[in-house]
């Protein structure tokens, strides 16, 4: 990645007695999980972790609970403390950062949203979204006017003077997120934010999110356990097991080449036509395809491109960049279905 | 750094231990309480009245005329010596002061008419005007009734002393204890440094403490504030700090997450959240420190504490009464007044409100106009100032009560006194003087077997050493008979803990039934109790426990009922489905699921029970008790009864350590492995 927003290299969080050697120790960082704690009592809940985050991307950390993902994100602005490691945000090591530059980070580049919203229960709607401009120093009148503005945009405004107990799990953390979007950070961390709620305001708070992140173009890093959340939203998603990164790439990449038996088992119930993209089974362009058979891109969907497979009499051609891939016809299309059903 | 960063602890899954059979160690404690139990038995029997280092009442040991020099010591150097003259003198002047300022606003000033300040009718305004302000209109009436009817019942100057001096003590506590609960909230390492003390300070008995106060701060209002801060300190210190630590994780980290500083996050999130938990901390304060400044009658503070005392001793309950009745209207006032007040600071209490803030400061602003008219009335008017004498029903109270307890002691004579006899004979007198004409050393060696078998050989040692103070202060047969009556009073609280407490437990009904007497039981001074039983039984050893139990039955009940409610419904649900009838699941289900509350509630009631030792001496019982109450009356007693307070605290922290590994380790049949070694 050209200009990444956010680099970690090399990141460990170890809890337990003495856990400062284990990265060094290379006997000891070999150790798995469960070799770990009895020879050392410590837990290594995110070990030798490295990635980048673009500009404007949706990263997605996913995995199963107790794989460090927690953990992970709040080391990004050491809401728990890092082991060893480097945090690079704007090129400038977190890890480094003296507590005056910690806090204007958390002030001003990265905020945070949490699972159980984290209000405060004994201010307003409007006061728990201005509370980090509050905490910054700004006036009342320039706060409150920001905050109502972003009151607005979180689809909550006339509900400015209530109290977070008289609003609904899913208004409360349209506030978190609010609370979140009013510093102006340059990046949003979102920590299972939505895994609270019930499944038809998830989906809501999701499609809430995108549109945030197509309006204010914000870089997110986003943790959850749901897979299909996590293909949703995610431009890349990063597997985490017992600390570890399994794997790392777009949702077409997880789904058509996993890296492992465990992800393959994870996608497996995944429908492969909505999630996969025509680059997956572009065959070599068959002697009788006519030349001037319709053309679609290789980033499109499979489900996508079932329209335009039925309606042409003959296979349909493949684009990537201009030039023509290959092809896809009905048995391809049907094979993908097909095997999803095998698979469920 | 490391206040911005929450480390997280991880949950460690502990390898099942190794389990073991018991035998050994469940035979260990049996082997320690049956051999126990023989030698004390054998020792009753074959040794019986050797060795039981009696002392009577009036004779001394060498220690305590050493003591009875300190007496004089401190009287010689109280002018010249540098820690007097620095340190304890100013901070007596200082409280002096405040306590003095208070008390020439509401009682009597120290010259001249000794008229107050504002006079009763500018009194009752001013309290009936702040406890609008701070709680709502209902505890604003409930206020101005209560202080009328203290001057119906001719007793406003005592009551207005009483109110004035706890003004002040609570004002000091607060000054102190905020602060310091603030800093134990926020720091771990203060605030363990601080839990002992608070500990200590409030196993205690009040009446230890007042002998050496007086003795260094003299007699009067000033000790008696500074022995009600010790005594009210420790549960605002304790809930500030659990209100701050009490801050749900997510909330703070969600407050961490924005970069707040330290202090942001005190004002911002810590202090307004912890409120109601600090306000709730000034209530108990509150209610320790009347019940303090009534027993500092004893070190001459000035109210209504004096008239009880002066009562009891001459014995005229009438009088006792109708000043313990003011005593509980004042505690009930200040109760409901401080409970309002922390109903209004829960977060969010604003918006249920049936008239907006403005409204509510016009009215209060209108409210105050009309208490500066009444105080400008009261200082200009004979009759506003001296609550009007012919409006008097103080008298008829008394001869009312008297003529009522007469009665009662001359035609219930038959029951009361077959019931006192019964019991006295029955149980006090041979449990008793089992622990009184067994050898001393025999009974140390059995106290600590027992220790042992409750907990390991640590707790027999502190065991020992509790029992070698007690012997060396020269009261070891007082102690027993202290001791004696302790642990019966405490079997009755347990008896009723249990019953009550199962039956609150197990029915919401009996549950809100009981509830506030038993939160009317608490609140209520300890001088209080003594007050219908002396009417009832008259001055003996069998008052002074009936009394005991009635002051910790309350705490024990609660704890009991807590417990068995807590028990989580599944559990229960379970047990019913599987066909228990209510027996089964009150034996076999609730009671040993609520074990752990019910150690706990057994060790409140004895150190509760033992707090009202000395009271109890006022109206008859021996032992420890006597001792003091004879050390504050007469100066040639005064080592001994320093001896003796010093005495209680020693048999206050040996059963107190007991029970609390009782409550830790209870006995039970599949002990999870080896005891972890720390």
């Amino acid at each position: 990645m050209s200009n990444p927003d956010i680099s970690v290299r090399n990141l460990w969080k170890v809890f337990g007695p003495g856990g400062e050697k284990i990265p060094k120790d290379a006997s000891l960082s070999a150790l798995s999980a469960a070799e770990l704690l009895a020879r050392t009592g410590c837990n290594a809940a995110v070990r030798d972790m490295n990635f980048d985050v673009g500009k404007g991307e949706v990263f997605v950390v996913m995995g199963l609970s107790g794989s460090g993902k927690s953990t992970l994100i709040r080391c990004l602005t050491r809401l728990i403390e890092p082991t060893s490691g480097r945090v690079l945000v704007d090129g400038k090591d977190v890890l480094e950062a003296g507590t005056g530059e910690l806090r204007e980070l958390r002030r001003r580049k990265m905020s945070m949203v949490f699972q159980h919203f984290g209000l405060l229960p004994h201010r307003t709607v409007l006061d728990n979204v201005s509370y980090g401009l509050q905490i910054r120093g700004a006036g009342k009148a320039q706060r409150y006017a920001k905050s109502r503005e972003i009151i607005e945009l979180v689809g909550l405004k006339g509900y400015e003077q209530h109290f977070p107990d008289q609003l609904s799990g899913g208004m409360q953390q349209r506030v978190g997120l609010g609370r979140a979007l009013a510093g102006d950070p340059d990046t949003i961390l979102f920590d299972e934010p939505f895994s609270a709620l019930d499944p038809l305001i998830r989906r809501d708070m999701q499609a809430e999110v995108i549109r945030l992140h197509k309006e204010m173009g914000k870089t997110m890093v986003f943790v959850t356990h749901d897979l299909s959340e996590a293909l949703k939203l995610g431009d890349r998603i990063l597997i985490m097991r017992n600390g570890e990164m399994v794997q790392c790439g777009t949702g077409d990449d997880l789904v058509g080449s996993p890296a492992d038996q465990y992800i393959a088992d994870f996608v497996s119930e995944v429908p492969r036509a909505d999630v996969l993209t025509l680059k997956w089974i572009t065959g070599p362009v068959a002697f009788g395809t006519p030349a001037d058979a319709p053309v679609l891109a290789a980033g499109t969907v499979i489900r996508d491109a079932i329209p335009a497979v039925m309606n042409s009499s003959c296979p349909v051609l493949v684009e990537d960049a201009g030039r023509i891939t290959g092809q896809i016809d009905r048995d391809s299309i049907l094979s993908v279905i097909l095997g999803t059903e095998a698979a469920a | 750094m490391s206040t911005l960063i929450r480390e997280r602890v991880p949950v460690r899954n502990t390898p099942p231990a190794a389990v073991r059979p018991q035998r050994r160690r469940l035979g260990r404690r049996t082997i320690l309480l049956g051999g126990a139990a023989v030698a004390w038995l054998l020792g009753f029997i074959f040794l019986h009245g050797t060795a039981t280092l009696n002392l009577p009442a009036s004779e001394l040991t060498d220690l305590h005329r050493t003591l009875n020099q300190v007496n004089a010591w401190v009287a010689d150097n109280r002018a010249d010596n540098p820690v007097f003259q620095y340190l304890l003198t100013p901070l007596r002047s200082a409280v002096d002061v405040v306590a003095n300022l208070f008390t020439g606003i509401f009682a009597a000033s120290t010259t001249g008419l000794r008229l107050p300040e504002i006079g009763w009718l500018g009194t009752v305004a001013l309290l009936g005007w702040i406890a609008w302000a701070a709680g709502n209109i209902r505890v604003a009436l409930l206020t101005v009734a209560v202080f009328i009817f203290f001057g119906l019942q001719g007793l406003f100057v005592d009551a207005a002393y009483s109110f004035a001096l706890v003004l002040t003590a609570v004002l000091f506590t607060l000054l102190t204890g905020i602060p310091l609960g603030i800093l134990a909230g926020i720091s771990a390492r203060v605030s363990k440094v601080i839990t002992p003390v608070l500990d200590f300070m409030q196993i205690l008995p009040t009446f230890v403490y007042l002998a050496p106060l007086a003795l260094i701060f003299l007699i009067g209002p000033a000790s008696a504030v500074i022995a009600t801060v010790i005594y009210a300190a420790p549960p605002v210190i304790r809930l500030t700090a659990h209100g701050i630590r009490g801050i749900p994780a997510d909330t703070r980290e969600a407050s961490d997450s924005l970069g707040t500083t330290g202090v942001q996050r005190l004002i911002t999130l810590q202090l307004p959240l912890a409120r109601r938990t600090i306000v709730m901390g000034i209530n108990q304060t509150t209610m320790a420190a009347l019940s303090m400044v009534t027993i500092a009658a004893l070190i001459a503070a000035p109210g209504l504490g004096q008239v009880v005392v002066r009562a009891l001793q001459s014995l005229d309950v009438g009088t006792a009464v109708n000043a313990g009745l003011s005593i509980v209207l004042l505690a009930i006032a200040l109760d409901r007044v401080t409970t309002a007040a922390s109903r209004r600071a829960e977060p969010g209490a604003a918006r249920n409100r049936r008239i907006s803030r403005r409204t509510r400061y016009i009215l209060l602003g209108a409210g105050f106009v009309v208490v500066l008219a009444a105080i400008q009335l009261s200082r200009t008017m004979l009759w506003a100032a001296v609550f009007p004498k012919d409006l008097n029903i103080g008298p008829g109270i008394v001869d009312g009560v008297t003529a009522a307890s007469q009665w009662l002691q001359t035609n219930l004579f038959f029951l009361t006194v077959s019931l006192r006899e019964g019991v006295t004979n029955g149980v006090l007198n041979p449990f008793q003087s089992l622990l009184t004409d067994t050898p001393f050393y025999l009974l140390a060696l059995v106290i600590i077997a027992v220790a042992c078998a409750l907990g390991r050989w640590q707790l027999g040692l502190v065991a020992a050493a509790c029992l070698a103070v007690i012997i060396c202060l020269g009261l070891w047969s007082d102690a027993m008979v202290t001791l004696a009556g302790t642990l019966v009073a405490t079997s009755v609280v347990m008896i009723l803990g249990v019953i009550f407490g199962v039956a609150m437990g197990r029915s919401n009904r009996v549950d809100q039934i009981m509830r506030p007497l038993l939160d009317a039981g608490q609140t209520m001074p300890a001088f209080v109790y003594l007050v219908p039983f002396l009417g009832l039984f008259g001055a003996t050893r069998f008052t002074a426990i009936v009394a005991g139990i009635i002051y910790a039955a309350p705490v024990a009940i609660k704890i009991t009922a807590d417990g068995i409610a807590a028990i989580s419904p599944t559990v229960m649900e379970a047990a019913v489905s599987a066909g228990s009838t209510p027996w089964q699941i009150i034996t076999k289900v609730q009671l040993p699921m609520a074990r752990k509350s019910l150690a706990l509630a057994a060790n409140q009631g004895l150190i509760y029970v033992l707090a009202m030792v000395v009271v109890g001496a006022l109206v008859g019982a021996g032992g420890l008790g006597y001792d003091v109450v004879a050390g504050f009356v007469q100066s040639s007693l005064f080592g001994k009864g320093l001896a003796a307070g010093l005495a209680i605290v020693f048999l206050g922290i040996l059963l107190d350590r007991m029970t609390q590994a009782a409550a830790v380790r209870p006995a039970r049949k599949t002990a999870p492995g080896k005891p972890v070694r720390h």
